[in-house]
């Protein structure tokens, strides 16, 4: 048995809308809004960054697993977005916990996908018994080039999950893992905004990986659609997990809990992960969730988790993501999310 | 111990002055204090300085001055406590004296700031702070006397007419300064309008980044008796530390080593706060100027903002502060300041004040003060 | 521009974690820790984690910076009366700064404070954000 114990998310305070950034470029806030299901998202800080946000949740998820840090085993930060280039954000978790030092970690990339790939390991090392517990984030404060329409998505948000094999909220049935080679989206080192393939990103990368991998998991599972209480989808906007969620065989009820990006932007490795955070948050007990991600370049990872009893328990330690998501919100206009995002430099 | 006396004072004017360097300042200002001392020779120099190391790239000031003050093969010595090295060098001095070490004891204090651009001077005076867990979290020392005036105004119902009271007080006495840096009245619209640089520090709340020196002379009282001109007693030293941290103070409304100190100087001195008739104290900040008086005693806690605004401190008041225009009118370059207090003293005095002189002044108190009051150092000057 | 890499690391215990040192003898808790109690003289100390929350004793509102924080401008700087008893200062973030208030709860949070520069160390810390009860 082997599942969640702790889960926990950190969502910066600040937001933008869509018609904030469409008005400096002339473009068609309505049409944006519409045709990303997208309205505002989240704007990291000049002083937040993928550590932070990775400490913040990791601290939550602490509370709610109600361990000691020490006990922690294996530590997996993913993100696209990592403060050093060479240097491992999570040795800065692991020491801000207080897990050091009887700790393996490693930094994870996998465009976003990276939070949910730290979880499949995770998840599995504490099967193979060889760690107690097992902490993956998904951590991000992506970019979207001036003007590009990512710009409008790209938001920061950081979910962390502890995995053990006793007292667990969500009990993992089964993975299940769909890749291929797929140039969708990609970043060169040295490159400050990542660039991408329009439309080729549909069809060929989100849709094939995601269904191929949500397919594949339901039938390895020997479930249907109806049988899933909750589906968490990775959201780059509001309307791909929708189309996915419809095309799929999955309804309304099951996607809403998770469905974050609407208000929140698209948090990259934070994606789907937050999107189970916010499920755990409010699900029933004895309830299937099926978690799908999608990484560019390009694979999905598929999780079927079964909610218990501990999770009500659990629930309320910790701040939860729903509440971060839409209570204290400070808005900011253009100017100050490029100062923030470092688009602007002060000259020191 | 000897009993030790004041000779000779000298300063250069302050302000931003490019064309004098570290040395000119510094020699400057010991020339004219030995000249009007009648002196040529000395026995020890001590040097007040907080950083030549930051502002000048240059440290082994004492030998530095002695060099190039002609005082070959002198013993030199560089004192430092932050804004509080001039009254360091001062009392340093003193003990020159007293212990019969040195007859002719020369303190100079200098500061040259502005050598370096605006941010290395900011970094260079945040080393004043507890810079791990100060300056680390990107409080300036305006910010950290605004945390005072913060607590004051809570604590007191101080109020920023009262705040800025005290540069108007000070700017006109400095108007009536020819050696300082700002020589101009500002009224309390100008204060109280300036732009905020931490709430509720104005511009015209702080004191400035000033290019100074200025140097005195001590000598054992039997000497200074032989000669055929005035001079002062120094009566009474009180030097006391507090935490470095701001944070770490019993109570941030008070200046608690202020107390400290003025209770030992006034005790050394054989006298109380009343028998003061006019101090030089360390406003740089306005705020810091109330809290001073109210730790020296001269009005109750919390009385310092209301005694400023009805002219307890004005020049013609009861208890003048401040009559050369304080930091904030002549100027800080902040290991100077502690010497020019003393200077100033002196020369009120001895009654060469001119326009600004304080009548019948016979009994001086200068206050020094280090950082955000870690450090300081009162002395108690008496005419003779 | 200097490196500082021991400084900033040997700091890790008290920025990362705030931890603080508890004197043995007379239970008086320092932060930063160190080597004798001013209070009792004591020399033997435990280590406690603070809990990070607190209240506002004092705070102001920096508006002309030290390099390095000039994009947070305007930033708050306060001193927090930690529950532990002992007070802080640290920035406070995530806030309209012109409404905090003295007493006003305050929980700390892991941030970014500096770098060295674009190529150097980053360095984190603690800060404070409003204590929302969320």
């Amino acid at each position: 048995m082997v599942g969640i114990v702790g889960y926990g998310s950190h969502i910066p305070r600040y937001r933008i809308r869509v018609e904030e950034i469409a008005k400096v470029w002339g473009a068609d806030a309505p049409a944006y809004k519409k045709g990303l299901g997208l309205n505002e998202k989240s704007v990291p800080a000049p002083d937040e960054d993928c550590a932070t946000l990775a400490v913040n949740a990791s601290r939550n998820a602490l509370r709610r697993a109600n361990i000691d840090a020490k006990q922690i085993g294996a530590v997996y930060v993913g993100s696209e977005s990592h403060p050093y280039a060479v240097k491992p954000t999570g040795t800065i978790v692991s020491e801000a916990l207080g897990a050091c030092p009887f700790v393996h970690t490693a930094d994870l990339e996998f465009a976003c996908k990276a939070g949910t790939e730290g979880m499949f390991i995770a998840l599995h090392l504490v099967k193979s018994g060889v760690v107690q517990y097992a902490l993956a984030v998904g951590a991000d404060t992506s970019q979207g080039a001036p003007g590009d329409a990512l710009e409008f998505s790209a938001a920061a948000g950081a979910a962390a999950f502890i995995m053990g094999s006793k007292n667990l909220a969500a009990e993992l049935l089964d993975t299940h893992c769909y890749m291929t080679d797929t140039p969708d989206f990609w970043r060169r080192e040295h490159a400050y905004y990542p660039e991408h393939g329009g439309r080729f990103t549909g069809k060929p990368a989100y849709e094939k990986h995601l269904f191929s991998a949500t397919s594949g998991m339901l039938e390895k599972a020997k479930l249907k659609p109806e049988d899933i209480s909750y589906v968490i989808f990775h959201q780059p906007n509001g309307k791909f997990p929708v189309n996915a969620a419809q095309k799929l065989g999955f309804k309304e009820p099951q996607y809403k809990l998770g469905l974050l990006c609407p208000t929140l932007g698209n948090t990259y490795s934070g994606s789907s992960p937050m999107g189970l955070a916010a499920t755990l948050d409010a699900a029933e007990a004895d309830r299937l969730i099926l978690l799908v991600s999608y990484g560019s370049g390009a694979g999905s990872d598929a999780f079927i988790f079964r909610t218990t009893e501990k999770l009500l328990e659990i629930r309320d330690m910790a701040p939860k993501t729903r509440k971060q998501l839409d209570e204290h919100k400070q808005y900011i206009e253009y100017g100050t999310y490029a100062k923030f995002r470092r688009k602007i430099l002060r000259a020191e | 111990m000897n009993e030790v006396a004041i000779i000779g004072v000298g300063m250069t004017k302050w302000g931003e002055l490019w064309e004098k360097s570290l040395r000119d300042i510094s020699v400057e200002a010991a020339l004219k204090c030995l000249d009007d001392a009648g002196v040529d020779k000395v026995d020890s120099i001590t040097v007040g300085t907080m950083s030549g190391g930051l502002f000048n790239a240059q440290e082994h000031i004492g030998s530095l001055v002695a060099d190039y003050l002609g005082q070959r093969f002198v013993p030199a010595t560089r004192v430092e406590s932050a804004c509080a090295s001039g009254g360091l060098a001062v009392k340093t001095a003193y003990m020159e004296v007293a212990s019969g070490l040195s007859q002719y004891a020369l303190a100079v204090g200098v500061e040259k700031m502005t050598d370096v651009d605006g941010g290395d001077a900011t970094f260079a005076l945040a080393t004043a702070s507890d810079y791990d867990y100060e300056a680390f979290h990107g409080i300036t020392f305006p910010g950290l006397y605004a945390l005072m005036a913060v607590a004051h105004m809570k604590k007191y119902g101080t109020s920023l007419e009262q705040l800025a009271q005290v540069s108007v007080k000070n700017h006109h006495n400095g108007s009536l300064n020819p050696h300082a840096q700002f020589p101009f009245t500002v009224t309390l619209n100008q204060v109280m309008t300036s732009t905020m640089v931490a709430d509720p520090m104005r511009l015209l709340h702080c004191s400035p980044i000033t290019d100074g020196a200025a140097a005195v002379l001590l000598v054992p009282l039997a000497v200074a008796k032989k000669m055929n001109k005035s001079y002062a007693v120094i009566t009474g030293i009180g030097h006391a530390s507090d935490t470095i941290a701001l944070c770490q103070r019993k109570d941030f409304a008070k200046l608690e080593v202020v107390e400290v100190a003025a209770q030992r100087a006034l005790k050394m001195a054989g006298k109380t706060i009343g028998d003061i008739d006019f101090a030089e104290v360390h406003d740089c900040f306005s705020i810091a100027e109330i809290m001073v008086m109210e730790a020296l005693g001269v009005v109750e806690s919390g009385q310092g903002g209301p005694a400023t605004i009805n002219g307890l401190t004005a020049l013609d008041g009861d208890f003048p502060i401040n009559p050369s225009g304080g930091l904030k009118s002549k100027g800080h370059p902040v290991g100077a300041t502690g010497v020019a207090q003393v200077v100033e003293a002196v020369i009120q005095l001895r009654g060469q004040a001119g326009p600004r002189q304080i009548k019948n002044a016979r009994t001086a108190l200068t206050q020094n003060m280090g950082g955000s009051g870690a450090s300081s150092i009162i002395h108690i000057l008496e005419a003779r | 521009m200097a490196m500082h890499v021991a400084r900033n690391w040997r700091e890790t215990p008290e920025r990362y974690r705030m931890e603080a040192a508890k004197c043995k003898k007379c239970s008086a808790i320092h932060f930063p820790a160190r080597l004798i109690c001013p209070e009792c003289q004591g020399r033997e100390f435990a280590t406690v984690r603070l809990s990070g929350k607190g209240e506002l004793a004092t705070f102001t509102i920096i508006r002309i910076a030290p390099t390095g924080f000039g994009d947070l401008i305007p930033y708050a700087v306060g001193i927090v009366k930690m529950d532990e008893g002992i007070h802080v200062m640290a920035q406070i973030v995530d806030c309209n700064p012109e409404e905090l208030k003295i007493g006003d709860r305050v929980v700390s949070q892991f941030r970014r404070i500096n770098q060295e520069g674009k190529t150097g160390m980053i360095i984190y810390g603690y800060k404070f954000v409003p204590d929302l009860g969320l």
